[in-house]
């Protein structure tokens, strides 16, 4: 065994590594302060610009659709490189990573023609519009509704926690086209353009301070019947095809989150009941021992993952285990070193200790985290079905028609 | 980047396990339970050995394959998904310390008996009133042992067994006759293995290696035991799910129930961070690796952790009739207990892996 790139991966981390040096050398270091979002989304346009016109956007897309045709590890080779610069990042992971990939697999040529090109070359930013206040696990419960007009759509509802709803040009919205249909059934997904008249973006404020994620309403918007992304009736099909891409995205443990190391430094300086340093005390350091065998773990499972990929073969299920493994780590060691903290744990903001902030900071982050992108419940639920072949959950409601649905 | 068994370790995985789900499993392990049963199964410890799975590890040159630790690993996980009524575990333990330790000499002496299949071999460390591998009352002196070591797995069928004692530098192991110790059979929670009480009153003994040996066998010894672990765990998940899909309440399947499911899909979550951790002590061995010893501790804690749940979790989940003297959930439940005695508990293992990350990560000065 070996962690070592193969020839053709270790020339191509070569040729990115070379790239990066001379066109990242601003973002060697983080910035001063985080940026407001006019700047946020200005670098991130400019520094997708130039990574396209080198030929890093798109990686393992088909060439017909602007991609490079390359496989898996070029993209995550890119990723790892690119992970050690500070570059503006997020504005287009779900257009790209979810969304534009939907609308080359079921878009119609022109509407690809007219879409895809200018979202991988970033001059257009993309959101995700599923979720809805009663639509979130059970995302085949929406009932934002469209109704056909003519040669166009009718969208009426409300959508939430749509990520940079508020910097997005177009979105793909999931909806209800009809009703008498059981609740997988009756779904149509179309390409809708968020300056539309009719169109209401409203940001949500986090548990956190954060507002990435918003409220969106539809109010009669009007999309052209072009711009439907597979056939009538097929949207659930076609969601699922954006929520594989999804998995594939949400994973790892987030690069700011605080790991054992953290708990390690703090529990030298910090003193157990009994007044010796912590970090001699049995509590502490099977915390410390478990933060690391559950996020070193997590890890070494993506690193089984890319080997299979490496060799051109399918990775394993194992991977499905990561967000729920990561999320509940962060919040359990984050938790913990706080407590440890005692008081000085509770100070925040001008008079925070910086490290103790940041550990608040994962505090809170990781509630999110266990939600976000499928909740633990959910994450179990998939382990158990997909990968055990366990029975699904009962679904009293899976094969009557929405509209008679006794819960609706 | 290729972290992943060799497709010849797979392949002879595959082997055992086909072997072993013919000829162990639980069928034999309850008949092996009965009181007047024999201390191992001979005929399939004699085809294990034509097989040449006990010469695997054993050099070329003392009559043996000269594979690598991933073979190990793989046979060691395939006997404990089986819970094969043989003292294999024992004795590829015993022939890691030989092959890691041994001189020239202790090799040409002892591995081509244990590459035939004559020789059967275990480790004893533990000792009454000690829960850690390095603290041993058993001491040498002048080339002779004097202590008791017990529980020692397979002792009864062992001609060869390698004993850990406080040597001049610390603990290390040595090499041992038994029939010039007192060797008594002790019960244990454990009705499947067998395991003996050893009495040392200055028996000769032969050094094997150095203090550092022993605590470079300790990592390898935990990898390997970390593999078992995972089989026996494995089968315990298996058992689960299975039962999981036919047993119905409340007019569905069971499996149906999040109660139940999630409670598999926490099964599977710890047996995936156990093999992540066990492959990455394998790797490390492979490569001469700087992280062996935080592997091997991380590797031993999470096979501990995926083992205990799913033992525990079975039992549970098959309600009353796991419970029973007639179920099957008694194997895995009660080996659970075999595996931590193995090798010291989790708690010493979670330190030594601290203490291996404290020296990785020791602040500057």
């Amino acid at each position: 065994m070996d962690f070592n790139d193969n020839a053709t991966e270790a020339e191509y981390r070569a040729q990115v590594r070379a790239w990066l040096d001379e066109n990242a050398a601003d973002y060697r270091e983080p910035a001063a302060e985080s940026w407001k979002l006019p700047e946020f989304i200005a670098r991130s346009k400019a520094w997708q610009a130039k990574k396209h016109a080198a030929g890093y956007t798109g990686i393992t897309w088909p060439k017909m659709f602007g991609g490079q045709g390359l496989t898996p590890m070029h993209s995550i080779i890119y990723g790892q490189e690119e992970s050690r610069f500070h570059v503006p990042q997020g504005l287009y992971s779900i257009g790209l990573g979810m969304c534009i990939p939907t609308v080359f697999t079921h878009g119609q040529p022109e509407v690809i023609q007219r879409y895809v090109p200018k979202a991988l070359l970033g001059e257009e930013v993309w959101c995700q519009l599923f979720s809805e206040p009663a639509a979130g696990s059970d995302l085949a419960g929406i009932r934002t509704k469209a109704v056909r007009d003519g040669d166009e759509w009718v969208i009426d509802g409300q959508k939430v926690w749509t990520s940079f709803a508020h910097a997005s040009d177009f979105g793909i919205v999931v909806t209800r086209t009809d009703p008498s249909q059981p609740k997988h059934k009756g779904l149509t997904m179309f390409i809708v353009n968020m300056k539309a008249p009719g169109v209401t973006v409203k940001g949500i404020k986090q548990m956190s301070g954060g507002s990435d994620f918003n409220e969106v309403f539809f109010d009669g918007v009007r999309v052209h019947d072009s711009h439907r992304l597979g056939a009538v009736g097929d949207g659930w099909k076609v969601a699922l095809t954006t929520l594989m891409h999804e998995r594939l995205a949400v994973g790892g443990k987030p690069r700011y989150a605080p790991g054992y190391e953290t708990l390690m430094t703090l529990a030298r300086g910090v003193e157990a009941p009994d007044g010796t340093p912590a970090i001699g005390a049995s509590d502490v350091r099977q915390k410390i021992a478990q933060t690391y065998i559950n996020d070193q773990g997590i890890k070494l499972t993506q690193m089984r993952a890319l080997s299979a990929l490496s060799k051109g073969q399918v990775p394993g299920p194992e991977q499905s285990i990561s967000k729920v493994v990561v999320a509940k780590t962060m919040q359990d060691l984050a938790s913990f070193a706080l407590d440890l903290a005692g008081g000085d744990g509770f100070i925040a903001g001008a008079d925070a200790d910086p490290e103790l902030a940041k550990l608040q900071g994962s505090y809170i982050g990781s509630a999110g985290l266990r939600i976000a992108g499928g909740t633990d419940e959910i994450l179990r639920n998939i382990i158990a079905e997909r990968v055990l072949g366990l029975p699904g959950d009962m679904r009293p409601d899976k094969d009557t028609p929405f509209n008679q649905s006794v819960a609706v | 980047m290729n972290f992943d068994f060799s497709d010849e370790a797979k392949e002879l995985g595959a082997q055992a396990r086909k072997l072993l789900a013919e000829r162990a499993g639980t069928g034999p392990a309850r008949k092996a339970m009965a009181a007047d049963a024999a201390a191992m199964d001979a005929p399939l410890w004699k085809e294990i050995a034509e097989l040449g799975w006990t010469a695997a590890r054993v050099p070329e040159a003392h009559g043996g394959l000269g594979l690598t630790v991933e073979e190990v690993a793989q046979l060691a996980e395939a006997a404990g998904g089986s819970l094969a009524h043989v003292p294999l575990i024992a004795t590829l333990l015993a022939t890691e310390a030989l092959v890691l330790a041994g001189t020239e000499a202790q090799q040409a002496k002892y591995l081509p008996g244990i590459a035939s299949g004559e020789t059967i071999a275990t480790v004893a460390w533990s000792e009454q009133g000690s829960n850690n591998p390095v603290n041993l009352k058993t001491v040498a002196r002048g080339g002779a042992l004097s202590g008791v070591k017990q529980p020692v797995a397979d002792l009864a069928v062992a001609t060869l067994v390698i004993v850990a004692a406080a040597g001049p530098d610390g603990p290390q192991l040595y090499i041992v006759d038994p029939a010039n110790a007192g060797v008594a059979a002790v019960e244990t929670v454990d009705l499947v293995r067998r395991h003996g009480r050893l009495t040392l009153d200055g028996v000769p003994a032969e050094a094997l290696g150095t203090a550092g040996d022993y605590q470079d066998w300790l990592d390898r010894a935990a990898i390997i035991l970390a593999y078992e672990a995972i089989g026996t765990a494995g089968a315990a998940m298996a058992m689960t799910v299975d039962y999981a899909k036919t047993r119905a309440a409340f007019g569905q399947k069971i499996g149906r129930y999040q109660a139940v499911k999630h409670k598999c899909a926490d099964m599977y979550i710890k047996l995936e961070l156990a093999r992540a951790h066990a492959l990455h002590g394998l790797a490390m061995i492979g490569m001469n690796g700087p992280e062996l010893r935080q592997a091997a501790a991380a590797a031993r804690c999470a096979s501990l952790d995926a083992l205990a749940f799913c033992a525990e979790e079975n039992v549970q989940l098959h309600g009353g009739i796991g419970f029973t003297w007639e179920s099957d959930c008694q194997f895995y439940y009660r080996r659970n207990r075999t595996a931590v005695a193995a090798l010291g508990p989790r708690g010493w293992w979670a330190d030594r892996l601290v203490r291996a990350l404290e020296q990785r990560n020791r602040p500057a000065a």
